[in-house]
């Protein structure tokens, strides 16, 4: 799928803040077209149960049938959905440039959405234990720990949650935290606390995941003793946050030394580029909620939309061959390895 | 629907372990997000690659026993079975090349 059309607006990302901009510039009848990532659909909420703390449900809502539903609110106005992976973005390019592995697409204005990824502990054993004992999702993998000991690694909303939702299946939970205090919000941490099944490793940071074919344990040192010791545990599973999905854009947007896209003014997604703005986990340090994923997400799509009437109003400049500042045509580019023309083997 | 076949716990052996075609066995359940996000990626790849390989999928909370068997401990793990045997494991969802690259030595 490729297309030579220089659209007005593509929303690389989904998410709560990717769908949200796609209601938005579909509703301002600007064609949106969205990448929404080919197994990263829906974003983070895809990998969580009952959502409580979004607005409007006094019954909490499962993650992905949010999702869902807001993708299926997104299509109703005319957003173009393609669950496709962004390989290449040229944003400083006009019209700026969106590459998948099989096609090559044009846009005056891009929302960049991507959202973060979960982080890696980097620690011995993890990855040659992934899949066997060590997991990142509770709400996949939880139901094979049944009457087992595992142990969550993190001390936020997610490694809690993980935590409690894994005392459905597991004999015990133990979490363990670098600090001696967990930073989940005061309703998940008295649950937590709460909860007969769950104890706690404080100032401990993982080691070492053990075990040959399986996961054994997990060996944890102390920080404030520097005592080391293994806990006996078959299940491991990792929240200890997320890194924005930021390198797409690396070296083409201002980017903070964390990764984040830098938004230059209060109450603007504007990146540096011009007709390129950013929403969602991908910007937020601070928040890092589906709310406030899918209010910037809104107010990408109107800063965007706005962006684009500014484009209309800009007199033709004489001596310039285009009006907008866009060419009718796209410019001929190369093509790069994986692009069109080299479909997947098969 | 599609290109992928059901498969349950009873008809493993006829549909996974004698079939003269590598199988792609998806371990997947209702409650398992990711497995629904690769699941689209799994219609593709069966619709394009059906003479070379079967892609059957496996609800293991309906069919417990497989999963145990294989001691699968993460969903979505997709195994390739050949001659009875898994000769290829691959967990987690991944993007299509991704798991095109995976299957390479199958396709």
């Amino acid at each position: 799928m490729s297309d030579q059309q220089v659209r007005n607006a593509i929303v690389v990302g989904s998410g709560p803040s990717g769908y949200t901009a796609a209601i938005y510039l579909a509703r301002a009848a600007l064609e949106p077209l969205v990448f929404e990532g080919s197994v990263t659909a829906g974003g983070a909420l895809m990998n969580t149960t009952d959502v409580e703390n979004y607005p409007g449900f006094p019954d909490g809502v499962m993650g992905p049938q949010l999702m869902d539903d807001l993708r299926t609110q997104a299509e109703r106005f005319g957003a173009e959905l393609v669950t496709d992976d962004v390989v290449e973005l040229d944003l400083a390019a006009d019209p700026k440039v969106v590459k998948t592995a099989t096609g090559t697409f044009y846009a005056k204005t891009v929302v960049l959405a991507m959202g973060s990824a979960y982080r890696n502990l980097d620690v011995p054993g993890e990855s040659e234990l992934s899949g066997r004992g060590v997991s990142w999702c509770a709400t996949c993998d939880g139901f094979f720990f049944r009457d087992q000991d595992i142990v969550v690694v993190g001390g936020g909303d997610s490694a809690v949650e993980e935590a409690t939702f894994l005392t459905r299946f597991a004999r015990s939970v133990t979490m363990v935290h670098r600090r001696d205090a967990l930073r989940a919000s005061k309703i998940m941490q008295e649950r937590a606390f709460n909860n007969d099944k769950i104890r706690f490793e404080w100032d401990s940071e993982v080691l070492e995941a053990v075990g040959t074919d399986r996961l054994e344990g997990v060996r944890l040192r102390n920080l404030k003793t520097g005592q080391e010791k293994v806990l006996d545990a078959t299940g491991l599973f990792v929240a200890i946050g997320h890194d924005p999905r930021s390198e797409l854009v690396k070296g083409q947007v201002e980017l903070d030394d964390e990764g984040y896209v830098v938004v230059h003014r209060l109450h603007s997604t504007a990146t540096d580029l011009p007709g390129v703005f950013a929403a969602g986990d991908l910007v937020d340090h601070t928040y890092r909620q589906a709310i406030t994923a899918a209010g910037t997400g809104c107010a990408a799509a109107l800063d965007a939309e706005r962006y684009l009437t500014m484009l209309e109003d800009t007199p033709p400049e004489p001596h310039v061959g285009f009006d907008t500042g866009i060419p009718a045509e796209p410019p001929d580019r190369p093509e790069v390895q994986g692009g069109h023309g080299s479909a997947p083997a098969g | 629907m599609g290109a992928t076949k059901t498969t349950t716990d009873a008809d493993f052996t006829a549909d996974v372990l004698q079939s003269d075609k590598p199988v792609l066995v998806d371990f997947w359940a209702e409650w398992c997000g990711p497995c629904k996000m690769v699941a689209p990626v799994l219609e593709e790849i069966a619709a394009e690659n059906s003479d070379k390989l079967t892609v059957v999928k496996l609800n293991i909370d309906e069919n417990p026993g497989a999963a145990r068997d294989y001691q699968i401990m993460s969903i979505p793990t997709m195994a390739v079975f050949q001659g009875g045997k898994i000769v290829k494991q691959i967990v987690g969802a991944k993007p299509k090349a991704a798991i095109l690259k995976d299957l390479e030595t199958f396709l």
